[in-house]
């Protein structure tokens, strides 16, 4: 139980930090409850699932720039699919959708493992390519949802007013995917490539296999980021929202180390409601959206030249 | 050459490999029989880890075979090696940092009972599976990798350079395992720089010089001598040529004084000076500290410990341009970390001339020809292929970072073994030019992993052993094998 | 032992793109030029030459940006929005304080942009493209809000802009009296100052620079924000050639910047390159979207394509650097 703790002492500390910043936002505002936990959580749900994504993959030594261009691919193809589509459907759409997340992810990974171009220069390039392919797509927002999607997400859960469903949505998502893959010789693969890459080849661990795996999860996130994006609004989005910087900031501020190995997802999500909490407190404080918008911008910044830092000094013992 | 185990477990013979322009492999054979230790030795440059990495599987031989229990290996990667009942255990662990000991046994697939049992045989009995490795010390790490590879019950394991980072009494329960594998009919390649480990345990020992196998002999009372023998070549004899006396000495402070210098883990207590006019040359086997002392003279890595004077006024570098500024000037050993590949000869010597923000404006073309011209004549580089400094022959390419500091003006040059893999027609141009950077006053610290040349090039040369100086010695008693026995530690004034 | 010995077809043809990049970059932009006149016949004229210059200056400047920032490795993300800013506050200051005032706050906003770049990349080692896109976003924000607070006094173009734009003089279009000196500055500095070549030493191995004494932090500081006030320069020539004073002015130029550098031969890892070649790769990049537009290739498109570009030139430079 010590080590626990000890092992997680920053997660705990992001927990309070949540729980701190929640309660003063009850301070600000008196009427808050559970509609505004629910708004929270789903402003928040597309950003938690970039988040996730772009964890993986820097967890196993990589970094996906393309991630929010893949999201509004996603969310385009299923809200174009889904315009008129029955319930079973739009079941199927779904389905397909995240079959092309993985397909995008693994693409963007495959071309990392066979070019030997390091991975920041070609999901640069994949960020226009699927930036253009949503466009070619929906080349305006449109498209629509299937009503019992849009209802997973909202409100509460029935019996829990207070529970949000999309935190639910997204508990329930992110440990179905990646539990069973944490536990299993694939997560410590995925922890060793981006750890020790030397190593862990001479340890017998497949390292170009395991990143296009990273990359193909990091997709599948990035196609729920995208259809969380759909159930949201109810249309989809061919203009990919500013997902890349956050999920890179949330990443730092959870604990996942940029250059690999170390640090999970509870962190991460964690970084994503504090930083999302942070701007509903500013709002609530009348500040203007803009000028919140300049803040968190500031706090991501400032939080990703804070975790370069401690990755230069983690390099030169 | 005794015969070879006709029932070897592992038999390579005539193993070769080339990269680009260096033989670094001619024809090496090493055969292991069952319930044999048998120790991999070779100076610098031998080719010895060519030789691991070849029979490892990360290298594919250009010419011979390695077979194992009679088939020929076709381990292609470290996991097909294990399969083949191969097992390395390299000299940086390799372990995930980031995960825990169990977790790096289930990573490989290695079950945990046996684990426990050797890690507890090699004196650890203590140790968490769920402590993270990075928060080990390395000697723990170099006991848990062993284990991890004893409990995979391996038909051939291959230590290499195992004891180095390890206290006495782990070497010792070390040494005792690695025999009573061998006893209970396993095979052991163990390659190591240390003879009184090889004497207690070694069955036979094969010797690589120059990419050759040049002798197998059975470890016995006096061996040491016969090998260091090997090591050198038979033309010990003829190669000696006249050493210089060493010069009187300048009574001024010397240009240069080591005191009780330690940096990292291998450089532990270095203490020399260096005069101008002199030429010191550092000479040590593999990893026994001499880079971290050359990175740190050069400003590139921050000392622990003890101090750097320079003309008697101590000095400390944060930065490469601090040393430069107080003359000390680096030429590394790997030309990669010395060289801009894609850029000229010219860019590349004229760099130093430019770094000060004040020298950041318009360049005065004629006045850097000129150094350049001038660098460039001193060393007679062939600027055939001047348009980039990757198309032109090793030996020219270090030419070009030497002449670099002859442009910007010798006062201190660190050389660091600066005619490894280069042609003997450079290598006695560098000579002279040493000479030649002294008789006009420089000092010049010397490492080389060619004994030959401390007599060549050299006025003195300290000698160093496990991250400490063990001898120095004149260059006119610097014949090769008083030199190879040094650094061995084979001397007497510090135990072996 | 040089490496003469029996080159590849593949190996030569590397040494003549490295060696001689302008070669092969004009060949293809008058096949570009041939096609689009074979699709369009009689679109080929002075008008239209002058009219491709034209476009092809500011995205040129631009990609002088992203030029010295690859020198080095590096990539600057932010230059549409340094671009923007700069246009948008002249525009907007002009009426109140007038027209040079208002032209030395917007070049120092750019330049404040390209310090903070600086400082993340220079001393904390953040990697360029993060810390450029970080940049953009705020500064997009502090945009959106001065642009709340501020406005409400009307839009002023400066005259000087619109004749520098728009204006023609002998059927070539004016900005050239902005980009030719420009162009020689920097092929200039590139080679002949000791900052431009420490780019190019830094972008080639950054370990020996710093063992030859290079301050690695200061040439990245001055750098970065040395691009952002090129960016800033090209925003109020973009102002006088759009003639209108929107929030998004510049941004679409970000990625058509990144791709002329490196269509133009300039390594994204570092060390190669130059400035002559991009100028090329930024025609070629203009032909090649009027291209597009005339066989009606969406936005889309052009992204994919764009994309596609960046990926297999690099791609194709590992291989030939790797070879010779």
């Amino acid at each position: 139980m010590r080590r626990w703790i000890e092992a997680n002492t920053w997660t705990l500390g992001l927990a309070v930090l949540l729980a701190v910043l929640l309660l003063a936002t009850k301070l600000i505002q008196p009427g808050f409850g559970a509609s505004g936990l629910d708004s929270l959580a789903r402003a928040a749900l597309p950003f938690a699932l970039a988040t996730v994504g772009m964890a993986i993959v820097v967890i196993a030594g990589g970094i996906d720039l393309s991630i929010a261009a893949m999201m509004a691919v996603a969310s385009v193809t299923g809200a174009v699919l889904m315009d008129g589509a029955s319930d079973g459907q739009s079941l199927l759409i779904v389905v397909g959708v995240l079959l092309l997340g993985l397909l995008m992810g693994a693409v963007n990974g495959a071309l990392i493992v066979l070019s030997r171009v390091p991975d920041i220069v070609v999901t640069l390039a994949m960020l226009f390519v699927w930036q253009g392919v949503a466009l070619l797509i929906l080349n305006a927002p449109g498209g629509g949802a299937a009503p019992w999607l849009r209802a997973m997400v909202a409100g509460g859960l029935l019996g829990m007013d207070w529970l949000p469903r999309g935190i639910v949505f997204l508990a329930v998502v992110t440990a179905a995917i990646w539990l069973p893959i944490r536990r299993s010789r694939l997560g410590l693969r995925l922890y060793a490539i981006g750890s020790d890459p030397l190593a862990a080849f001479r340890s017998g661990v497949p390292v170009g296999q395991t990143r296009i795996i990273a990359y193909a999860l990091c997709g599948l996130f990035a196609a729920l980021g995208g259809l969380s994006v759909t159930m949201g609004t109810g249309i989809g989005e061919p203009i990919p929202g500013p997902y890349l910087l956050a999920s890179v900031a949330a990443v730092v501020l959870g604990g996942v180390v940029l250059g690999g190995g170390r640090g999970g997802l509870l962190g991460p999500i964690l970084a994503v409601f504090i930083l999302r909490t942070v701007r509903m407190d500013l709002t609530l404080l009348s500040v203007d959206p803009n000028v919140a918008a300049i803040v968190e911008g500031t706090i991501m910044v400032a939080v990703v030249m804070f975790g370069a830092v401690v990755a230069t000094r983690g390099r030169k013992p | 050459m005794p015969d070879a185990p006709s029932d070897a477990v592992l038999d390579a013979t005539g193993v070769a490999k080339r990269f680009g322009a260096v033989q670094a492999l001619k024809n090496a054979s090493l055969q292991v029989g069952a319930g044999q230790v048998v120790a991999l030795m070779g100076a610098n440059g031998a080719g010895k880890s060519t030789f691991v990495k070849i029979l490892t599987g990360v290298l594919k031989p250009d010419a011979g075979h390695v077979r194992i229990r009679g088939r020929d290996s076709t381990v292609s990667n470290p996991a097909g090696a294990r399969k083949w009942g191969l097992v390395p255990v390299y000299q940086e662990p390799s372990l995930i940092p980031d995960l825990s000991v169990a977790d790096n046994l289930r990573l490989g697939d290695t079950a945990m009972a046996p684990f426990r049992h050797w890690v507890s045989e090699l004196g650890l009995p203590d140790l968490d599976p769920d402590a993270l490795i990075r928060s080990l010390p390395l000697a723990s790490l170099r006991i848990v990798d062993l284990a991890r590879a004893l409990a995979i019950e391996p038909d051939v394991l291959l230590l290499d350079e195992l004891t180095a980072a390890l206290p006495t009494d782990l070497v010792e329960r070390v040494l005792r395992v690695v025999r009573a594998q061998a006893d209970a009919g396993r095979s052991v390649i163990y390659i190591s720089h240390r003879f009184t480990e090889i004497a207690a345990i070694c069955d036979r020992a094969t010797v690589l010089r120059d990419g050759l196998t040049v002798g197998d002999v059975k470890i016995e009372p006096g061996i040491e001598e016969r090998i260091v023998e090997m090591m050198l070549g038979g033309s010990v004899a003829a190669a000696v040529t006249e050493g210089r006396t060493a010069r009187p000495l300048a009574a001024a402070p010397p240009r240069l004084s080591v005191k009780g210098l330690k940096t990292g883990t291998r450089l532990t207590d270095v203490s020399f000076d260096l005069h101008r006019g002199e030429v010191l040359g550092v000479v040590a086997l593999e990893g026994q500290g001499q880079d971290e002392l050359f990175d740190t003279l050069a400003g590139n890595r921050k000392a622990s410990a003890g101090t750097v004077e320079v003309d008697g006024s101590p000095r400390t570098f944060s930065h490469p341009a601090d040393a430069i500024a107080a003359g000390l000037t680096l030429v590394p050993g790997d030309r990669a970390h010395a060289l801009l590949m894609s850029r000229s000869v010219r860019e590349n010597i004229a760099i130093p001339l430019l770094a000060r923000f004040r020298n950041w404006g318009a360049i005065r073309m004629g006045e850097e020809a000129a150094k350049v011209a001038h660098a460039i004549e001193t060393l007679q580089i062939d600027t055939r292929a001047q348009g980039e400094v990757r198309r032109l022959s090793g030996g020219n390419q270090q030419k070009v970072t030497i002449a670099r500091w002859i442009a910007k003006g010798v006062q201190t040059l660190l050389l660091f073994d600066p005619t490894r893999g280069i042609d003997i027609r450079t290598k006695r141009q560098i000579y002279s030019l040493v000479r030649d950077l002294a008789d006009q006053g420089a000092a010049v610290l010397f490492y080389t992993s060619e004994l030959a040349e401390v007599r060549l090039a050299c006025d003195r040369a300290v000698v160093i052993f496990n991250g400490r100086v063990v001898d120095v010695i004149d260059a006119k008693d610097a014949d090769e094998a008083t030199l190879m026995r040094a650094a061995y530690g084979l001397t007497g004034k510090v135990p072996a | 032992m040089t490496m003469t010995a029996t080159p590849t077809p593949l190996a030569r043809l590397g040494r003549v793109m490295v060696d001689r990049p302008l070669v092969p970059l004009i060949g293809l932009l008058i096949l570009l030029v041939a096609i689009l006149a074979i699709l369009n016949p009689g679109v080929l004229s002075m008008f239209w030459a002058g009219n491709t210059l034209k476009i092809a200056i500011p995205l040129a400047m631009l990609a002088a940006c992203q030029t010295l920032t690859m020198l080095t490795g590096g990539i600057d993300l932010s230059v549409g929005t340094a671009a923007t800013i700069a246009a948008y506050l002249t525009a907007t200051l002009a009426p109140l304080i007038g027209v040079p005032p208002a032209i030395a706050v917007a070049l120092a906003a750019a330049v404040v942009i390209g310090l903070v770049n600086g400082f993340g990349i220079a001393i904390c080692r953040v990697h360029p493209l993060i810390m450029t896109l970080g940049t953009a976003l705020i500064a997009t924000g502090c945009l959106l809000v001065y642009q709340r607070y501020v406005i409400a006094t009307g839009v002023l173009i400066p005259e000087a802009l619109l004749w520098l734009g728009t204006g023609r003089t002998w059927g070539l279009p004016n900005s050239l009296v902005l980009f030719i000196p420009f162009a020689a500055l920097v092929i200039w500095a590139q080679r002949r100052s000791g900052f431009g070549r420490l780019l190019y030493a830094i972008g080639a191995n950054e370990a020996a620079a710093r063992l030859s004494g290079v301050r690695v932090w200061q040439v990245h500081l001055t750098l970065y924000t040395l691009s952002s006030l090129i960016a800033g320069v090209t925003g109020l020539l973009y102002l006088g050639q759009i003639k209108t004073a929107s929030l998004s002015l510049a941004l679409p130029l970000d990625l058509p910047s990144v791709a002329a550098a490196v269509i133009g031969g300039t390594s994204i890892f570092g060390g190669r390159g130059g400035y002559g070649g991009t100028i090329v790769g930024a025609l070629i990049l203009t032909v090649l979207t009027s291209m597009l537009t005339l066989m009606q290739i969406p936005e889309g498109g052009r992204r994919i394509l764009f994309g596609l570009i960046i990926l297999a030139v690099t791609a194709l430079f590992i291989r030939l650097t790797e070879r010779s």
